[in-house]
């Protein structure tokens, strides 16, 4: 049996924690119901384990290659991707308008595990697509979405995100790439740009790009760059001006190729405004909610089936004996059985189940924005802007951890590439870097969501956690979950009203000097609470008999409880270091270090 | 022409599967259920006639309990066109006969007069291989069994059959039944607008006793067991010990 995912995790947050059905009763999710999604994930897990498994090996040993003129990679991408593309799988998530399924996010999230888990880097060339899809959707003209949108939904077409150039990542505005305006209304693109996923390969029969760059004259830094939609063959056949220079060697997610482009070197790439000028940065944060709820999900995902790996091996794996009645002539035991190894697995199940239920979480806030009342609808954009960071972040450091403690679980045997668990540590490596780094989200949610509207979206946060501990309240069972989350809870509201009041005296630079480790604590918070939320959802699943998943269910209660005694008292110590604005890192000169 | 295609619930095949502790049978209890991987294969070469313009019409049906219809959904999400469900048994762990599952299918094959059923060859919960031909007998019809390929030509079929040492062809007439084995097709993945539109596809419920036929069990199950573990191996330290213990211990050379 192949460890991918383990089904029963993802149908215990979908409908008993997260309740999908409730979202199938909406008028506008009417032509939907629990029994055909359960048809559909079938089809995404057979996919994953029959299609996309199997070469996930051979694609991180053999990444793509470039000979001067064509990019090669291995046939078994493309034929994926074909059979991927014929289930219908790249329209799922899509409006019924725009040639879509229209499925609920959160069940489209829950699906895209499986392959995110399988083979998540033959799957980047179609998750960009969607991001990219989705930009054009929202924002492009009616002609751009005639030509373009139908294909892409279908996954013909593939889409890139170009954004990052050599000199400018996180620093987007100040990008350099020039767009020059043409009579007839197009532009022309002059630039270089790093690190584009999937920015050159044969597999598709069209890459449109979507880049941003600066009309001449436009202000300087981020209110002057724009937004453009560069194909890589033009409408009438000829290819565009857009060089591949070069590929990158990565770490990991080797499968996905990444690429060094150089648009007009000669008379300049065609490209089209999407949005309006000088609003390109605006056009792309509508996106980035669902490529980082994205990310979220591929680094859960990842340690999802990292945890699954060690799991197995940690039953099968004999060695040593138990500490009492040490007879060597006794059987070794399974690892499993020696408390350290139990450890390393329960931190690794807290931080991968913990991070999937947090994505999942956040899909359905998008739910809530698309088919929630008014009132649903606002308070979901109030909690994703305060979580977004938190759900791109959070899997992506805690779930890189997970991987590494399966790792570790493995002994030696997990360093060699004889095993698939080191890869995956590589893969979920990128997490923290792409989409904005850890310490960008850091800024973002210190710096910009905490304070935003007056505090509105994390009142709205801390709101959301205190209905659960109301809900939770009087159940004896999970009184000491109950009561380290609730602490957990009030700790974040003083340490974050403390930082506030001390803020305007301190300054910015003092305010979010240690912004990652804030986002680190209000990360475990969110995490425990919604551990609160799974242990109460296996209580009531458990009350209504189990039907044969006790011991799952059981094992729900017993990580919210591991996550509590000894993960949240972390929060404790993160609050401590900055509740007071410390401003040791701050005051050590680069000089001295 | 329309093709009839039985199709059962069985534990999926990635299971693995564990003996009740009484030996009464397997535990089913909240194991994952799916289409015996033998009727996918049936059911795929039955879409295929009908994509082909050699069939008219793909009617699944199953027996078993009422979750079966999840199966037949798959049917008809594969591209079957509609469904009939006879409802014969309470819970997962009543397994109908071949006997009585071939007397309800000869019942449903009267009433539907298709010109072709196609089955997997066994279904892999219980590994009995006799439901085919039991219908085949029932019925007084011709049956192709073991099928690796299977061509419509006129009033027959001719069938290339997996047996012991390579590949057999038969032609039978038509009407026939043909049992699948694993090589006859690679089935395809139920897509997501198919698994939509199958919701839409009519599935009609019905019992034994419309059909009149008993499906009380008639075999009694004395005992189940696991298999005995393997026991562990022993390394050779080379070609010339390998060989002698070949020839002196286990005898086969
Ligand atoms: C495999 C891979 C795929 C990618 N795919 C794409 C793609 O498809 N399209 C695309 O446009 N880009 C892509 N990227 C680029 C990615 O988004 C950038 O690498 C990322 O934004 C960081 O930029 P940088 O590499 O220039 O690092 P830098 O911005 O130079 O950052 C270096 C370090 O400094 C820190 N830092 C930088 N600025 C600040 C600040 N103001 N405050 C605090 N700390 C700061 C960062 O957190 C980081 O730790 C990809 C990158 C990789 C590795």
């Amino acid at each position: 049996m192949p460890d991918i995912l383990r089904r029963e995790d993802l149908d215990f947050l979908l409908n008993d924690v997260f309740d999908l059905e409730e979202l199938c009763r909406r008028p506008f999710y009417a032509e939907h119901e629990r029994a055909d999604i359960d048809a559909m994930m079938d089809t995404a897990e057979r996919l994953a384990e029959e299609v996309f498994q199997p070469f996930a090996a051979k694609l991180d040993a053999n990444e793509p290659t470039f000979d001067g003129e064509r990019v090669h990679i291995i046939p078994e991408v493309p034929a994926a991707l074909e059979t991927y593309r014929q289930a219908g799988f790249p329209a799922m998530a899509f409006p019924a308008e725009i040639g879509g399924m229209g499925l609920p996010y959160m069940a489209a999230t829950a699906i895209g595990a499986w392959f995110a888990a399988a083979n998540g880097p033959a799957m980047g060339y179609l998750s960009l697509t969607g991001w990219a899809a989705n930009l054009l959707a929202t924002h492009g003209s009616e002609e751009l979405k005639a030509r373009y949108l139908g294909p892409m939904c279908e996954g013909r077409y593939f889409g890139t995100m170009c954004l990052s150039e050599p000199q400018a990542g996180s620093s987007l505005g100040d990008i350099r790439t020039r767009a020059e305006r043409r009579e007839d209304g197009t532009f022309r693109l002059f630039g270089s740009k790093m690190w584009i996923s999937g920015g050159e390969h044969d597999m598709s029969e069209n890459i449109i790009h979507f880049v941003l760059a600066r009309i001449p004259g436009a202000p300087p830094g981020v209110k002057g760059i724009s937004l453009f939609c560069v194909p890589r063959i033009l409408p009438d056949g000829a290819r565009n001006d857009v060089r591949l220079m070069g590929l990158n060697h990565k770490m990991g997610n080797r499968g996905t190729v990444n690429t060094a482009l150089a648009f007009g070197e000669k008379e300049g790439a065609v490209g089209w405004l999407v949005g309006q000028e000088n609003h390109g940065l605006a056009c792309m944060f509508v996106m980035m909610n669902e490529a980082r709820v994205s990310v979220g999900l591929s680094a859960a995902a990842l340690a999802m089936t990292g945890y699954l790996h060690a799991l197995s091996y940690a039953r099968e794996r004999l060695q040593g004996r138990p500490l009492t009645g040490r007879d060597p002539s006794a059987p070794m035991i399974p690892i499993i059985q020696h408390a350290d190894v139990r450890r390393m697995l329960l931190q690794a199940k807290c931080y991968a189940e913990g991070g999937m239920a947090l994505c999942l979480y956040a899909a359905r806030l998008i739910d809530d924005l698309r088919s929630g009342t008014d009132e649903d609808a606002a308070e979901a954009r109030r909690l994703l802007e305060i979580l977004t960071p938190i759900v791109k972040s959070w899997p992506s450091e805690f779930g890189l951890r997970a991987n590494d403690n399966a790792i570790q679980v493995h002994g030696g045997y997990g360093y060699t590439r004889d095993y698939p668990v080191e890869r995956m540590y590589r893969d979920n490596r990128l997490n923290p870097i792409h989409e904005g780094t850890k310490g960008i989200q850091g800024l973002d949610l210190l710096g910009r969501k905490v304070p935003m509207e007056g505090g509105a979206p994390f009142r709205a946060l801390l709101a959301r956690m205190r209905r659960t501990l109301a809900e939770a309240e009087g159940d004896e069972a999970l009184a000491d979950i109950r009561a380290a989350v609730a602490e957990a809870v009030d700790g974040a509201e003083r340490t974050t009203a403390a930082m506030l009041a001390a803020a305007p005296k301190a300054g910015a630079e003092a305010f979010t000097a240690n912004a990652t480790i804030y986002l680190d604590m209000l990360g475990h918070v969110t995490v425990g609470w919604l551990w609160l939320r799974q242990a109460l959802a296996a209580r009531r699943a458990l009350a209504a008999g189990g039907a044969g998943r006790e011991d799952f269910l059981r094992g729900k209660i017993d990580a919210a409880r591991w996550f509590c005694r000894y993960e949240l008292p972390l929060t404790h110590a993160w609050r401590g270091m900055i509740e007071g604005l410390d401003r040791t890192t701050l005051d050590t000169p680069p000089e001295h270090l | 022409m329309k093709v009839l295609v039985p199709v059962k619930r069985v534990i999926d095949y990635n299971v693995k599967v564990r003996v009740k502790a009484d030996g009464s049978g397997v535990d089913l209890a909240n194991v994952k259920m799916s289409m015996n991987p033998f009727d996918e294969i049936a059911v795929e070469e039955a879409i295929r006639l009908k994509e082909k313009g050699v069939a008219t019409e793909v009617v699944a049906v199953s027996i078993g309990v009422k979750q079966a219809q999840e199966t037949l959904r798959t049917a008809l999400a594969m591209g079957a066109d509609r469904a009939i469900l006879i409802e014969a048994a309470e819970d997962v762990t009543q397994d109908i006969e071949p006997l009585a599952v071939a007397k309800l299918l000869k019942a449903v094959v009267e009433e539907e007069q298709p010109g072709l059923v196609i089955a997997g060859k066994q279904a892999i919960d219980n590994d009995m291989n006799a439901t085919g031909q039991m219908l085949a007998a029932l019925l007084g019809w011709p049956q192709a069994t073991f099928a690796s390929e299977l061509k419509i030509e006129g009033d027959h079929a001719v069938v290339t059959r997996e047996v012991d040492g390579g590949l057999q062809t038969v032609k039978v007439k038509l009407p026939a039944i043909v049992t699948a084995d694993l090589r006859l097709n690679e089935p395809r993945y139920a897509s997501l607008p198919n698994i939509m539109k199958a919701k839409k596809k009519p599935l009609e419920v019905k019992t034994p006793a419309d059909y009149g036929v008993d499906v009380s069990p008639r075999l009694t199950v004395v005992s189940t067991s696991e298999p005995p573990a393997r026991k562990a191996g022993v390394k050779v330290a080379d070609v010339a010990e390998l060989v002698s213990k070949l020839k002196n211990e286990a005898g086969v050379l």
